[in-house]
């Protein structure tokens, strides 16, 4: 069998740890004739890795990631911070799964420089640039302000650093392009599901006015112009839903 | 060595919307068909749990249901001048996968295109002379929308669209779309009902003299039983839909509207996770002899079959034609050749309107839940003194307020830090959006082929997309912009933003996937690959079904001729091919 096949599991699942079986042995392709192939019990339930450690980075890239996501979302009045809304969490369980090894990406050769037009030509995955990313953020914050990690340094420091990042500023070459992973990854984490470690008690949501994972608002598709009165729901339920949480 | 298979009257190649369709009516006409499909088996229940669905990061920005660049991928390039690299990730467009395709997350708009679109190089030559297009590459269909109604009423009482028709036998209705082509019925059900944005947007349009009405929807705005006794719900407005499939039974597609009956058909097979290499073609070419395919272990199978039909999305029935040998490649040196002929996107264009203490609720939504403004689509108007042909529908269709996607702060607003903080919550509510959908209309060096170096997982070359916004469209677009304008200043609000369009598409932000031309229908068997019935000029035991036989696109969402077409394609194929056959026209 050519190595090059994925599974089903691979291909269709973003959300879990990636399957180190490529693909079940004597595994057929369906044929289904006769009655719609129904079966209970069949659905592929989001299945994210549980949190309470981290699964690829090491202690002082999580302190760095914890440090960075405070920034690009600090706390304030508004809602808690990325760091506690768990969006350092949220990246490392996501750099464990297909996310992180670009396994659902195009990845074969040559790779070229494209034009801004072509998108990311890079062979490196996300969790390979989170590596080499984080190391480079690190060294400059130790060249540049007094020999301090990027988490040891004070919060106006910190956004200096990270502008300096963003405008690609740095000696690090692909700093630019490493800020904006970074952004996106931190934002998906405050504002996905709970299920998969961020947005903590739905923080993000309640902080613009989601009322998340509904389905049916047909009783105020004409309330026009009025707030929407329900607070809101994630895929796991609420909090106050689960047994001994009252 | 491929094993070789029983022989089948028919295979069909994709089990998305069109070879639901064409199954379904095939196998009513008596045949044994099998469908052949790349990806998985899915359906509502199992797939589209209700409990789980609604997860932006799963489907929407993971794209769990979509097409995976790993198995297969395409080069992009904007001229011939460039070297196509791949798109390592989809982004401009997502291709679907799996059983019911792309139709599994569409949005649901459904269109019937104008009676002018189908003739668009005898009308706009009549109405303008040659020269005016002379820098463009526009065809007829070969078909005209009379000759299509009927299959644009069958698609439509199959998935049961609800809207106002505005024009019924030729006598205009009140609320609908006064520019659209006569229809002999009104749509099954009636439009779905207003959120807050498109009743305002829809306000501000009148007050410039312009005919808002409701988009035409496959969400569907009551229960439904289509004519083949499936049922459907009414939609929710929940706000997944793009990206998602529809966990309710609510929004129209190969699930909701075709499967449960033909997979009861003792003469029809569906083979998932298998991926059609080839067509084989006997010695001589002119003869398809069945398909090769390869199953989810790598084992190889030949399917004999009579009658093969391509109803993969439109990209993929142009690759599988070059690697298969059906058809003259397209050469844009020469503009002969006519695989690869004509690809077309769409040429699109975004406007934001931001308010205060305002509650848009941008969550109550449905991807077709809105209001569309056609007086500047097509050749509604005069283009007599501007510098362009072509035009666009100005759609306020609020499809979602996912948050991970869905964050509007005005220009200079920063990207993170306590002052995006402010912004984000201030205007999530608080913005209005509506966007210009403007045709595509076909250049010479806009075209499909085989790229020379990068390969899929089998070894075989991928498809090279060498396309940019030709200069016609970027007019047009800018000039719709303009009109943009009018009806956001109409909206008043604190401060709108206009984006107009400009050359060098970019293959990263997503904009549309509405992907037409590559096997173009028509009358001519140079300037086209298939003929009005979408039978292949080459091979006529090969019909191609789908947007890939659009000459050029117009300024409307694909699906409803996409439907169209198939019905069309279906009738020819019942008709007049199985009793003869053959060339259903010839050369």
């Amino acid at each position: 069998m050519p190595s090059s096949f994925l599974s089903r599991r691979r291909f269709l699942s973003s959300t879990g740890m990636m399957l180190l079986i490529a693909s079940a042995p004597g595994a057929r392709a369906a044929e289904y004739a006769g009655a719609l192939p129904w079966k209970p019990f069949a659905a592929l339930p989001p299945d994210p890795p549980p949190g309470g450690r981290w699964y690829v980075f090491t202690p002082e890239e999580a302190r760095t990631v914890e440090a960075v996501v405070d920034r690009l979302i600090p706390a304030d009045e508004l809602s808690i911070g990325g760091k506690e809304a768990g969006c350092a969490s949220f990246i490392d369980r996501q750099l464990a799964g297909s996310y992180g090894s670009s396994d659902r990406l195009y990845m074969q050769g040559p790779f070229a420089a494209g034009l801004p037009t072509q998108g990311y030509q890079g062979s490196a995955t996300p969790a390979g640039r989170y590596r080499e990313g984080l190391a480079a953020l690190n060294k400059h914050a130790r060249a540049t302000l007094g020999g301090k990690a990027f988490f040891e340094l004070a919060p106006a420091e910190q956004d200096k650093v990270l502008q300096d990042f963003e405008a690609g500023k740095v000696e690090y070459k692909p700093a630019a392009g490493f800020f904006n992973l970074v952004l996106q990854n931190t934002m998906e984490g405050f504002f996905a599901d709970p299920i998969y470690g961020g947005n903590k008690d739905m923080a993000g949501w309640k902080f613009i006015g989601f009322p998340g994972a509904r389905y049916d608002y047909r009783d105020y598709v004409t309330a026009h112009n009025k707030p929407f009165p329900l607070p809101p729901l994630s895929i796991a339920g609420r909090p106050e839903w689960k047994t001994g949480d009252k | 060595m491929a094993r070789k298979l029983p022989r089948k009257d028919v295979v069909i190649v994709g089990l998305g919307w069109t070879g639901s369709i064409l199954a379904h009516e095939l196998t009513d006409a008596g045949l044994d068909v099998v469908a052949i499909e790349r990806g998985p088996w899915r359906d509502t229940a199992t797939d589209f749990n209700l409990a789980y669905a609604p997860d932006e990061l799963r489907y929407a920005v993971r794209k769990d249901l979509f097409l995976q660049p790993a198995q297969e991928a395409m080069t992009m390039r904007n001229n011939v001048s460039q070297t196509a690299l791949p798109m390592r990730d989809y982004g401009s467009f997502l291709p679907g996968t799996g059983v019911g395709g792309a139709g599994t997350h569409w949005n649901g708009h459904t269109w019937r295109f104008f009676p002018s679109d189908f003739v668009l190089k005898t009308h706009l030559t009549e109405r303008y002379g040659a020269e005016r297009i002379s820098d463009l590459q526009i065809q007829d269909w070969g078909v005209t929308y009379d000759e299509m109604e009927s299959a644009f009423d069958r698609f439509e009482y199959l998935c049961g669209i609800s809207g106002k028709a505005g024009n019924l036998n030729g006598a205009i209705q009140q609320g609908g779309n006064p520019f659209e082509g006569p229809r002999k019925r009104d749509y099954p059900l009636p439009p779905m009902q207003m959120t807050y944005a498109p009743t305002l947007f829809a306000e501000a349009a009148r007050s410039k003299g312009l005919h808002p009405f409701p988009t035409p929807s496959a969400n569907l705005s009551g229960p439904y039983v289509n004519p083949l006794g499936i049922a459907m719900g009414q939609c929710t407005a929940c706000g997944f839909c793009e990206r998602f499939g529809c966990a309710n039974y609510s929004k129209s597609s190969a699930h909701t509207t075709v499967l449960p009956v033909l997979m009861r058909k003792s003469n029809f097979e569906a083979r998932t996770e298998c991926e059609v290499l080839k067509i084989n073609l006997s010695a001589d070419g002119k003869t398809a002899t069945g398909v090769t395919y390869v199953d989810v272990n790598g084992e190889a199978f030949e399917q004999p079959a009579d009658l093969v039909l391509l109803n993969a999305y439109g990209l993929f029935n142009v690759r599988l034609m070059l690697l298969s040998g059906i058809g003259k490649p397209y050469d844009p040196s020469s503009g002969e050749g006519v695989v690869g002929r004509n690809y077309c996107y769409q040429t699109n264009a975004g406007t934001q309107v931001f308010f205060e203490g305002k509650h848009m609720n941008p969550f109550i939504a449905a991807g077709a839940l809105g209001q569309t403004v056609d007086d500047y689509n097509g050749d509604a108007f005069d283009h007599g003194p501007l510098d362009f042909v072509g035009g666009a529908g100005l759609n306020c269709i609020p499809t979602n307020g996912r948050p991970i996607q869905y964050r509007p702060v005005p220009p200079g607003t920063p990207r993170w830090g306590a002052a995006w903080k402010k912004a984000t919550k201030q205007y999530y509510n608080n913005t209005l959006t509506f966007s210009s959908q403007g045709s595509s209309y076909a250049t010479r060096g806009n075209y499909l082929d085989l790229d020379p170096t990068y390969k899929d997982r089998f070894g075989r070359p991928l498809l090279r997309v060498t396309f940019d916004f030709p200069d016609n469209d970027v007019r047009m677009s800018n000039w719709i912009s303009d009109r943009m304008q009018e009806i956001a200043n109409a909206l008043g609000g604190k401060q709108s933003v206009v984006a107009k369009l400009r050359k060098g598409w970019n293959s990263v932000p997503y904009q549309s996937t509405h992907n037409t031309g590559g096997a173009i229908m028509g009358t001519d068997p140079k300037t086209s690959a298939v003929n009005r019935h979408l039978q292949s000029w080459d091979v006529p035991n090969v019909f191609v079904i789908g947007a890939s036989a659009f000459p050029q696109n117009a300024g409307k969402n694909p699906t409803g001729p996409v439907g169209a077409l198939a019905f069309w394609a279906a009738d020819a194929i019942r008709n007049h091919y199985l009793k003869n056959p053959g060339k259903l026209v010839e050369a």
